[in-house]
């Protein structure tokens, strides 16, 4: 490839600077500042008793969130795509109504969930004296995040069931096997990387939500705070040392899902082809 | 299991609980944000989104994403471009990197943005030297931007060069065009749906984000406070009323886009 | 399993794409279903199968109405269009998913599924993958699996579609035998009528949802009952008028009908070379086709083109040349009726061959 022409190399040139300037540099950023005042700092930043709790907390809207989302995405999917008991049009209806999160500000769908179950609203005021408050607690940032990666499962499964179509599960049922076992042993079988996909975009997206969950948990310290909305207030603080110690456990989060994505990604083109 | 499925109580449950899910989580906020923008009447509407700061915040928004659009197309579609065409050094991490934005954190982001260009790194101090404002300024709000939306452009336009027929291009060299013309006779044409539908998407995503600009826009009113920060700054403040106006017309601009994008893909689907 | 379809209707939306059906199938037979695409035949068999409800009418089985039985409880073995195998499944586990759903011993499947991979050609496949095998192999994997649970009833939906022409032959002669053998009651779709003639002990000709004959391969041949199973077995040319065919004069009386002719109806030769030289009339070769093991003849007589076969023993033809032209017989059709109209100038002196 010695003989490539003058634009190609420009061009190349020109991509790599876009990618150096707008990701490696950042990234490299966040690493060495984190960095600058030794392994020690970062060590005593990550261990205060806020960051320590923010950690549990988006950890555990983690888990909540993926595993909801994981099922009624798949649900969902199985719905639109083949559901024979909701009407053609309404299928193509809610085929639309998946992608509306996408269009949504985080904020705006934070702030929905307050105006919706907020303290001024009877269902919220009900809920809360039955025990079970939602905003500004833990079930409102679950619902709040759910809002957001709402269509990150569905747009992965419903692809892949839309091109395996229904002649296998047909020839299940020919031979004998109820839905569930169909589902189980035909079905889920092909969709399976594409599920996995979807997790992992899903546990990106909830790992890294900020904006909604900024407005629905209040951001209440060692209560309903979050990594991301820690860095937040970090920075308002002008505490960015701690704020990047904090970024530098995200980002290397972030990194290895990228990694792990690639991966999936590449073991779900496989098994695509594979017919 | 097999027996429980037949019954057809459970699988109604199942499948209201689906409808139910849908409702709560997704139609009824929305609808729920329109309700209360509209609860005090449209005049009361009007006014809150003729208030000169919702206005400003509102057009700063859209004129800036606008911009950040413009420049995703420009370097996105090159950056498709020569992750498929070319085969160079590093070309396997540079299009596993692309997805980067999309993992990362928004917040991480901005804090990026702010420590590699804010006051007290070397490329800020240097700007602030020659006089320019970089972070707490519109240019960090536009980077900011840039780089959550990144690879939208990127990821509609690399597909449609993966189907497209390399013949074509070399018929169009045979028939005598030159490079320059078969760049904008026969590559440009087969890019550009994923250059439009691509910088929809950027766009309506640069006019919802939050967490990346939150952190380098400094948030001055009427200066750096884009739609999305009002809104925040309006919830914190107890003003539902206000942050659901603006909330309306922000969510309105991007369902558009979004059923713009749709019925674009869908026609082309068609063809 | 003896079949019994009263009355059976299916619509799709605005679509009527089965009308008014009625058919029985004895027990063991192998039958046909045949006719042009998206005539309704699909739709009869994932009827019988279950996986489509119909819209009116009964399915029996064995003297049991089936409509509201699900597919898993039919007992019947299908065979999809391009075989639906479980790709992430091997041969083996393909074969043996309906065995296992019917919970059978461990030792006992493996018995079962080794025997059908033997009988179907297979073994030593047990270990690939759907992806690694050929069309054939495929196909075959499909049949093996359909028939592991013993079913009592065979569905095949267009079992050779997606395979190429040279193995379709010996795929078809291969089924045939195969279903002979294991003797189990089989209905088949196509859309070619060569392999329904040569695979079907009986055809069924739907067209437009309606069933316009049902009889063996020879009968539909001999004794089309509809214009539509006439023109749409074998090869054949439609006439307008062919009273001024010798022979055929009195046809001039029946002017709403047409008549259809089929190349073996006709006879072609060197002038002088045919027998019944009262009957024949002289026509000019237009073209001359080879077709491997005869010569495909177009001639006109009376301004009438016609189509005829000649043996490749025979003298060759060339075009221009006039010819001797005798033909046997027409299809004559209206309407409301049809029959077959014999050449009135000929006195049968030998068997005819068709």
């Amino acid at each position: 490839m010695s003989k490539r022409s003058g634009t190609a190399r420009v061009l190349i040139v020109l991509t790599y600077a876009v990618f150096l300037l707008l990701l490696i540099i950042p990234l490299m950023q966040v690493v060495l500042s984190a960095m600058e005042h030794g392994v020690s700092s970062v060590l005593a930043s990550l261990t205060r008793p806020e960051a320590l709790h923010a950690m549990k907390m988006t950890l555990s809207v983690v888990v909540v969130v993926t595993l909801l989302n994981t099922m009624f995405g798949i649900f969902m999917a199985i719905t639109i795509v083949r559901g024979n008991w909701i009407g053609r049009s309404l299928r193509r209806w809610l085929n639309s109504i998946i992608d509306l999160p996408y269009a949504v500000s985080p904020v705006i769908g934070g702030f929905m969930i307050v105006l919706m179950l907020g303290p001024n609203t009877v269902v919220g005021t009900l809920l809360a004296d039955a025990g079970i408050p939602i905003v500004y607690a833990f079930p409102g940032m679950v619902l709040a995040t759910l809002f957001v990666t709402f269509p990150l499962m569905v747009r992965e499964v419903v692809p892949v069931l839309q091109e395996i179509g229904t002649q296998q599960e047909e020839a299940a049922s020919m031979l004998g096997a109820y839905q569930w076992t169909t589902f189980w042993r035909v079905t889920w079988p092909s969709i399976r990387w594409g599920v996995l996909y979807g997790v992992v975009l899903t546990v990106a997206r909830s790992l890294g939500e900020f904006g909604a969950v900024l407005v629905v948990s209040g951001n209440i310290m060692n209560k309903t705070q979050t990594m991301t909305t820690l860095v937040y207030q970090d920075v308002d603080n002008f505490n960015i040392a701690s704020a990047n110690s904090l970024a530098l456990v995200l980002a290397a989060g972030s990194i290895a899902l990228l990694l792990f994505m690639e991966w999936a990604k590449k073991r779900k083109g496989v098994h695509g082809d594979a017919h | 299991m097999n027996t429980l499925l037949q019954r057809r109580d459970v699988k109604w449950g199942f499948r209201s609980t689906l409808i139910l899910y849908t409702l709560l989580l997704i139609i009824l906020p929305i609808a729920g944000i329109y309700v209360q923008s509209f609860s005090g009447g449209v005049p009361v509407f009007i006014e809150s989104i003729f208030e000169p700061l919702a206005w400003k915040s509102i057009w700063l928004t859209f004129r800036l994403s606008l911009i950040a659009t413009a420049i995703n197309i420009v370097i996105g579609t090159m950056a498709a471009w020569v992750l498929h065409r070319y085969r160079f050094p590093g070309r396997t991490l540079l299009n596993s990197l692309v997805d980067l934005p999309f993992a990362l954190p928004t917040a991480v982001g901005g804090l990026m943005i702010l420590l590699l260009l804010g006051p007290n790194s070397w490329i800020g101090s240097l700007a602030h030297a020659a006089g320019i404002r970089i972070v707490f300024a519109e240019p960090a709000i536009v980077i900011a931007m840039v780089f959550v939306t990144f690879p939208f452009v990127i990821r509609a336009v690399q597909p449609l060069l993966e189907e497209a027929d390399r013949t074509q291009e070399e018929a169009a060299h045979t028939l005598g065009a030159s490079k320059l013309r078969t760049f904008f006779k026969v590559l440009l044409p087969q890019m550009g749906p994923g250059m439009i539908s691509g910088g929809m998407l950027a766009f309506s995503r640069a006019l919802a984000e939050f967490g990346a600009v939150v952190l380098v826009a400094g948030n001055i009113p009427g200066k750096t406070l884009i739609a999305s920060v009002f809104i925040f700054g309006e919830i914190e403040s107890d003003n539902p009323q206000g942050a659901a106006a603006v909330s309306v017309m922000l969510l309105t601009l991007s369902f558009l886009v979004l059923w713009i994008v749709n019925t674009l893909q869908s026609r082309r689907e068609e063809r | 399993m003896h079949i019994e379809v009263r009355d059976l209707n299916k619509w799709f939306g605005d679509y009527h794409a089965v009308r008014q059906m009625n058919f029985s199938i004895e027990t063991g037979q192998l039958i046909g279903l045949l006719g042009p695409s998206g005539g309704g035949k699909t739709s009869v068999l994932r009827m019988l199968a279950g996986l489509e409800q119909p819209d009116g009418g009964e399915i029996i089985f064995h003297g049991r109405v089936m409509n509201q039985v699900p597919p898993q409880e039919r007992g019947i073995g299908f065979v999809f269009q391009h075989y639906a195998l479980f790709k992430h499944m091997t041969v083996f586990d393909n074969v043996a998913f309906g065995l296992t759903i019917k919970k059978w011993p461990k030792d006992r499947i493996r018995t079962r599924v080794m025997e059908l991979l033997e009988l179907t050609g297979l073994a030593g496949t047990e270990k690939r993958y759907p992806h690694q095998l050929s069309g054939g192999q495929r196909q075959r994997v499909a049949f093996a699996r359909a028939l592991a649970p013993e079913p009592q009833l065979l569905l095949l939906d267009e079992p050779f579609a997606a395979i190429d022409a040279k193995i379709r032959k010996e795929l078809r002669t291969w089924l045939k035998s195969l279903i002979e053998r294991v003797g189990i009651t089989s209905i088949f779709v196509t859309h070619d009528q060569d392999e329904a003639i040569e695979v079907a002990d009986e055809i069924m000709i739907i067209q437009q949802g309606q069933l316009e004959q049902k009889g063996t391969p020879w009968d539909i041949y001999k004794s089309p009952e509809t214009p539509f199973v006439a023109e749409f077995i074998g090869e054949s040319t439609i006439l307008d008028h062919v009273a001024s065919l010798k022979g055929f004069e009195t046809a001039a009386a029946w002017t709403e009908s047409k008549a259809l002719i089929r190349p073996e109806y006709i006879e072609v030769g060197k002038i002088g070379e045919l027998p019944l030289k009262s009957a024949c009339e002289r026509g000019v070769v237009k073209a001359l086709h080879f077709r491997g093991s005869e010569w495909l003849v177009e001639v006109t007589v009376a301004d009438l083109p016609l189509k005829t076969y000649r043996p490749l023993e025979r003298e060759v033809l060339k075009i221009g040349e006039e010819v001797d032209v005798l033909v046997h017989r027409v299809y004559m059709f209206s309407d409301e009726d049809h029959w077959v109209q014999e050449n009135a100038l000929k006195e049968d002196p030998m068997p005819i061959h068709i």
